[in-house]
């Protein structure tokens, strides 16, 4: 239930490790600086295993949120890996009319997500190896994803995502995160 | 980040939490991790390790071992914090005690959390709710900006009364979700804080044991002069937590002055002067339940909401002048006192036995383990006690929400 | 309550003689010194002082050597116990006997 209709409720599909929590954090912090009144981003609950699927809920409104269960019907699904299509239900509940954004080297019509929800693709994870955003080798996405969030709904703008980039991350860190996140955003199709 | 100016931003409840702590000054920091309450442990010490926080922060190896670090800190008049969850509160209950019964101003942070068995590490309230009688001031927090507002005002609280306190928010509902957070400035926080005056200094020069055998009688010391036996200490302690009706709402009072933000004090309402059903309950469900009492208004129920924001002291005289005349009282309680009831619920049915125009009061038990609770559910709930009482019920067992036995 | 003379809201005591009472007539057995077996008096030195360490009552001052007040010493026997020198002897406050009493009793 949403207690005004200008909610956007957003639901997040990642595995420990990935980067979610981060994400989820640093779209909270972009909203709120891109004039959402109400920020609510709830990382997983509970001990998260790395590999093992998670979920988070992120819900945007113009006026404070009041509610803090998780999101089950969301507006925005974001997908961290597309092997979670599958396993972790990405498409399960989706509001009429949603949009599922996934990271993946596929396109939509390979993915073949059920329903009427409007599939938006893009290799965040190459993205963030082009800026050179690596963790022991391995390309994290969590701020490139923030990319891909801002072209296909625009619940939040670049510059409060670069903002919220530079925020959380020191020095060249935070540079190569903002370039990964304007890469990603130039690479999303499907964009409205 | 600077203190000298007022900033909003989003943080997670546990980073509140820390955030008031810093601004309050604390002197010395001691505290064990546990899961949900990890985050404040984490970002005090990076503070610490920065020098960006001038205190002392002493790693122990036990939750027993922390709050007697606060204890022995606060004796000899540092202004000391500590926070904890769940087994981690359950592992320091002696201490808990010492530290009330030793009327230290301490105010430790609960992310409230299940109680093992079996191990979960989610939110219900069962971890706070077990140490209620243990003579501290209970505070619960229905968002982040809450939570960072009453912990500097239970340092204004606990020192003033020489009680502790303990500021109680809902683990991973609120402590792991970030959120919109005004952080007040540091002269805010100065103007509003002054520096602990504390009770007793151990002095070296001129000793003292500090609660010494007291047995049941007063007795008369070295010098003859006669001292309190236990009962009158006892009941000297509970004259500070039925003093605290006042505090508290004073001290909210005076930093709405200074903020603009104000909480309440003993209780907080929403949609209540023609409530006909209200619901009950303390945390952040209560905020989930301002939105449940909307949805039943749609629907042509006159419903409101009565938030319980100090739990100890229970608001006796409030809660009696607030639910006069109203039809029913829905309790919802994220604990459980085994073999009786939800905790809130039976309190609250005490307060009211004997009132002449007490409500009906039933109970709900919701959230344990960490249970999504949701608004349907929560309205849900509602709709059930409400034909209850149509059909007559006066007094009924609790109703488990979302359960499937 | 506010009427007692001690007004702390707290329970505190000082360590100081007296505070659990005049605890000396709690005593049946009594602590008797042999200076010359004393450490600290063999040695002309303040050494040693385990019985001032231990007395639990902090009845025993330091010295050479250390002298025990009998107003609060409760006759528990820790410096008998602990003393090397074996220099503290714990005898009974009252010599029994069978019908044992004094002359002159009879009423």
């Amino acid at each position: 239930m949403t207690d005004s209709t200008s909610m956007v409720e957003i639901r997040w599909h990642g595995r420990g490790g990935q980067g979610a929590v981060t994400s989820a954090k640093l779209l909270a912090e972009a909203a709120f600086l891109s004039g959402w009144k109400g920020v609510t981003s709830a990382p997983s609950f509970g001990a998260e295993r790395r590999g093992a699927p998670i979920t988070a809920s992120t819900r945007l409104d113009s006026e404070p949120i009041r509610i803090y269960s998780q999101v089950t019907s969301p507006d925005i699904a974001i997908v961290l890996d597309d092997s979670l299509l599958e396993v972790g239900g990405a498409a399960t509940g989706l509001k009429p009319g949603a949009t599922v954004i996934v990271n993946t080297t596929r396109s939509a019509a390979e993915l073949g997500v059920a329903g009427d929800a409007r599939v938006v693709t893009a290799d965040v994870t190459g993205a963030a190896q082009a800026a050179g955003v690596l963790v022991g080798g391995n390309a994290i996405v969590s701020a490139a994803i923030l990319g891909s969030i801002a072209k296909a709904t625009g619940v939040v703008t670049m510059e409060s995502v670069e903002s919220a980039i530079t925020h959380m991350f020191n020095g060249s860190a935070a540079a190569k995160n903002v370039e990964a996140a304007r890469i990603a955003y130039e690479c999303t199709e499907g964009a409205r | 980040m600077s203190d000298t100016a007022i900033k909003r931003t989003v943080m997670a409840g546990n980073e509140a939490a820390a955030t008031a702590a810093k601004l309050a000054r604390v002197q010395v920091i001691a505290a064990y991790p546990i899961t949900p309450q990890t985050s404040v442990v984490e970002q005090l010490s990076a503070w610490v390790e920065s020098g960006e926080l001038p205190a002392e922060f002493v790693t122990v190896e036990s939750e027993h071992s922390a709050l007697t670090v606060c204890i022995t800190a606060s004796t000899v008049g540092a202004r000391v914090f500590t926070a904890t969850s769940a087994n981690g509160l359950a592992y320091m209950t002696e201490q808990v005690w010492w530290a009330a019964g030793a009327r230290l101003p301490i105010v430790m942070c609960i992310a409230n959390r299940a109680m093992a068995a079996p191990w979960n590490v989610l939110n219900d309230q069962q971890d706070s709710m077990s140490v209620r009688d243990a003579g501290w001031i209970q505070l619960y927090c229905r968002d982040n900006q809450e939570i960072l507002d009453t912990t500097i005002q239970a340092y204004r609280i606990a020192e003033q009364l020489h009680v502790p306190v303990m500021v109680c928010y809902d683990g991973f509902l609120l402590s792991h979700t970030v959120m919109p957070v005004e952080v007040p400035s540091a002269e805010q926080v100065d103007a509003y804080l002054p520096p602990y005056e504390p009770l007793t200094v151990v002095d070296p020069d001129d000793p003292r044991n500090i609660g010494p055998v007291t047995l049941a009688d007063p007795r008369a010391n070295a010098d003859g002069v006669s001292c309190h036996g236990y009962m009158e200490v006892r009941a000297l302690h509970q004259q500070a937590l039925l003093g605290a009706l006042e505090t508290i709402p004073a001290a909210d009072a005076e930093w709405s002055e200074l903020t603009g933000r104000e909480w309440g004090g003993l209780t907080w309402e929403h949609l209540l002067d023609d409530a006909e059903v209200v619901l009950v309950a303390a945390g952040s469900v209560g905020m989930q339940l301002t939105v449940a009492a909307e949805a039943l208004r749609e629907q042509g129920v006159k419903a409101g909401v009565l938030g319980i924001r100090s739990y100890r002291p229970f608001p006796v005289d409030a809660l009696r002048g607030k639910l006069a005349g109203r039809k029913l009282a829905l309790v919802f309680d994220k604990a459980l006192s085994y073999g009786n009831e939800g905790p809130i619920c039976g309190d609250l049915k005490a307060a009211l036995y004997g009132q002449p125009e007490a409500p009906v009061v039933f109970g709900a038990v919701c959230g344990l383990g960490g249970r999504d609770v949701t608004v349907e559910q929560l309205n849900d709930a509602a709709n059930r006690a409400i034909a209850d009482l149509a059909d007559g019920v006066t007094d009924r067992a609790a109703d488990w929400l979302n359960l499937h036995l | 309550m506010g009427t007692r003379e001690c007004g702390s809201p707290i329970s505190m005591s000082k360590p100081s003689a007296g505070e659990a009472g005049r605890t000396g007539d709690w005593r049946a057995n009594r602590p008797v010194m042999t200076a010359q077996a004393c450490l600290a008096v063999k040695k002309g030195e303040v050494v040693c002082q385990l019985c001032w360490a231990y007395c639990p009552d902090a009845c025993i001052s330091r010295g050479v050597g250390p002298v025990i007040d009998m107003e609060y010493c409760k006759g528990c026997g820790i410096c008998s116990e602990v003393c090397p020198a074996n220099a503290i002897e714990m005898v009974p406050e009252a010599a029994h006997g069978v019908c044992n009493v004094g002359e002159g009793s009879e009423r």
